[in-house]
């Protein structure tokens, strides 16, 4: 039951996006993100909308897939509307009972909601196209200035790809001690929350016991083959800049271009 | 001088109180000398507790002695300096086979050593080719480790080790964990290793049936060698080895008990093949 659960992932498929080097399509996320928060009237979001669908249809993942992921945030989504429309001071536009919908507080919502949902559908081509292990070696690459400031960058992405290489192995143990439990006669299922929560603790404290030991076995491990540390190491899959890459720069900046000029700068 | 070379080697486990006082000392490894010739395939057996596994921890500079010295390929464990050429030259297999692969994909992890010497990205992956192809599992080296039996993960493990081209592997029960079917698959890469690449093995063990092929075998008890020799001189001994706790190949027992019972069977029969045609021999 636990196996389901899916983290960052990733849709097997052919495609330009897919091959393309973690370091552009990271960029391109976190600059797609901000140049959502810039525009600021509602023709300019029609490229955002136009640049998606581009990317879409050439990472070759259906959208239905896409739309999987935004089930979960329409909850909150629907939480930030209401808040925005409701409690904006400025031009009452409707009044009912106590409530005010006003015409900085409805446009504030229809922004929010729009930059939410991009947001999401932005972030989720990426994990969809790369995969966690490309992901972390693209962060690691474009976080190498921050050595400088003695920031810890080659061990935080190898705790994360050793983190993302123990979850399926850890929610596995997590499947087989329930069994275990259960077979002793544990509880998970009844009781209110306070007593679901305490029947955790045998569940939790052999997992934890285990996750430790593991640990402390795959230092050794580790040890015994050499790693010391980023220093000296060389890659087996270096990332290295291709002409796909460069196109993909090209085309993000083009985009970025366009959202300023449409976005920000002409006023209609 | 050999590729392994043990020299009244003392290792002992210090337990502390809270405080930090001693509270009592075990004596994991009792004036043990060995020496192993590049080439040899070496088996060490002993129940739990016998010191096997902190012995084998010593080859690879894991632990250090306390007394007396380690030497592998003519350095000395205990001088830090040596310590990443010996770990490089005296690979490591481990028991469980979850534990000790790093990578998301079984080339990744076989790439994990080399990379971490430092050996140019060409050279890592024509390494990480040869290696799996040596175990076996070239076919399956874009797999993810969890989708893999655990005799595929302990050769996906031995091709990690073999990838920083060592001179001596030393696997410690790498068939603990496995299934009969796994147990076999794990030796036999080991042993084609040695009989191909000429790869030193040292394998320590408490299945009976994994050591017939060594070269040499060393029963380890308490700390000290207890018995050494080839299988089937250690093999003759078996009241010998069934005071020490150890089961002796049910091929070697069945020809023990025939021998008492007043059949001229000779000592240390090891394989099926072997009893059959001894049993011949007498009509």
């Amino acid at each position: 039951m636990l196996r389901d659960i899916t983290l960052g992932q990733y849709y097997q498929t052919e495609s330009v996006i897919h091959r393309m080097d973690p370091r552009v399509k990271l960029v391109g996320t976190i600059g797609f993100i901000i140049s959502l928060f810039l525009i600021k009237n509602y023709i300019g979001y029609v490229v955002p909308v136009a640049f998606l669908a581009l990317v879409i249809k050439t990472s070759n993942v259906p959208f239905k897939f896409m739309v999987k992921g935004m089930k979960a945030i329409v909850f909150l989504l629907l939480i930030t509307m209401t808040f925005n429309l409701f409690l904006t001071q400025g031009d009452p536009l409707v009044t009912f009972w106590k409530l005010t919908i006003t015409k900085e507080g409805f446009e504030l919502a229809t922004f929010m909601a729009l930059r939410l949902i991009f947001l999401i559908i932005g972030s989720s081509i990426m994990t969809l196209t790369t995969t966690p292990n490309n992901l972390t070696d693209g962060m690691e690459s474009l976080m190498k200035p921050l050595k400088v400031i003695k920031v810890p960058v080659h061990e935080v992405s190898m705790m994360m790809s050793i983190a993302l290489r123990f979850i399926p192995i850890l929610l596995e143990e997590t499947d087989k001690i329930m069994k275990a439990q259960i077979a002793r006669g544990a509880d998970f299922e009844s009781g209110n929350l306070i007593k679901k929560a305490k029947s955790l603790i045998p569940l939790l404290v052999p997992l934890f016991i285990s996750a430790f030991r593991r640990a402390n076995d795959l230092a050794m491990a580790m040890e015994a083959r050499c790693y010391r540390g980023g220093e000296g190491r060389t890659k087996m899959k270096p990332l290295i800049y291709k002409k796909r890459d460069f196109m993909g720069y090209l085309v993000f900046f083009l985009y970025l271009v366009v959202t300023i000029m449409v976005g920000i700068v002409i006023k209609f | 001088m050999g590729i392994v070379k043990t020299k009244d080697l003392v290792f002992e486990y210090i337990r502390r109180d809270e405080e930090g006082n001693v509270e009592g000392i075990t004596r994991a490894i009792d004036q043990v000398n060995l020496d192993v010739k590049p080439g040899e395939f070496i088996a060490i057996l002993g129940h739990n507790g016998s010191g096997k596994s902190t012995l084998a921890k010593h080859m690879n500079a894991i632990l250090t002695p306390t007394e007396g010295h380690v030497f592998v390929d003519g350095k000395d464990t205990l001088d830090e300096e040596n310590v990443w050429d010996i770990r490089q030259k005296a690979g490591m297999v481990f028991q469980n086979p979850d534990n000790q692969i790093i990578g998301q994909v079984v080339e990744e992890d076989v790439g994990f050593g080399p990379e971490n010497m430092g050996i140019p990205t060409a050279q890592i992956w024509e390494r990480v080719k040869e290696s799996l192809v040596a175990v076996g599992m070239y076919e399956y080296r874009k797999f993810s480790p969890n989708k893999l039996s655990g005799g595929q993960k302990q050769r996906v493990s031995i091709a990690g080790v073999i990838a920083m081209h060592p001179k001596c592997i030393i696997l410690d029960e790498p068939t603990a964990m496995l299934d009969p079917e796994g147990r076999k698959e794990v030796i036999r890469a080991a042993r084609a290793l040695n009989q191909v690449e000429g790869v030193t093995v040292i394998l320590i063990t408490h299945y009976m049936e994994e050591v017939i092929y060594a070269d040499r075998v060393f029963v380890m008890e308490d700390g000290h060698v207890e018995l050494q020799g080839t299988p089937k001189e250690v093999f003759s001994q078996v009241e010998k080895l069934k005071s020490l706790r150890l089961d002796v190949p049910q091929v070697t027992l069945l020809a023990h008990e025939l021998q008492k019972e007043g059949l001229a069977l000779p000592d240390g029969i090891l394989t099926i093949s072997e009893f059959v045609s001894e049993m011949k021999k007498l009509g």
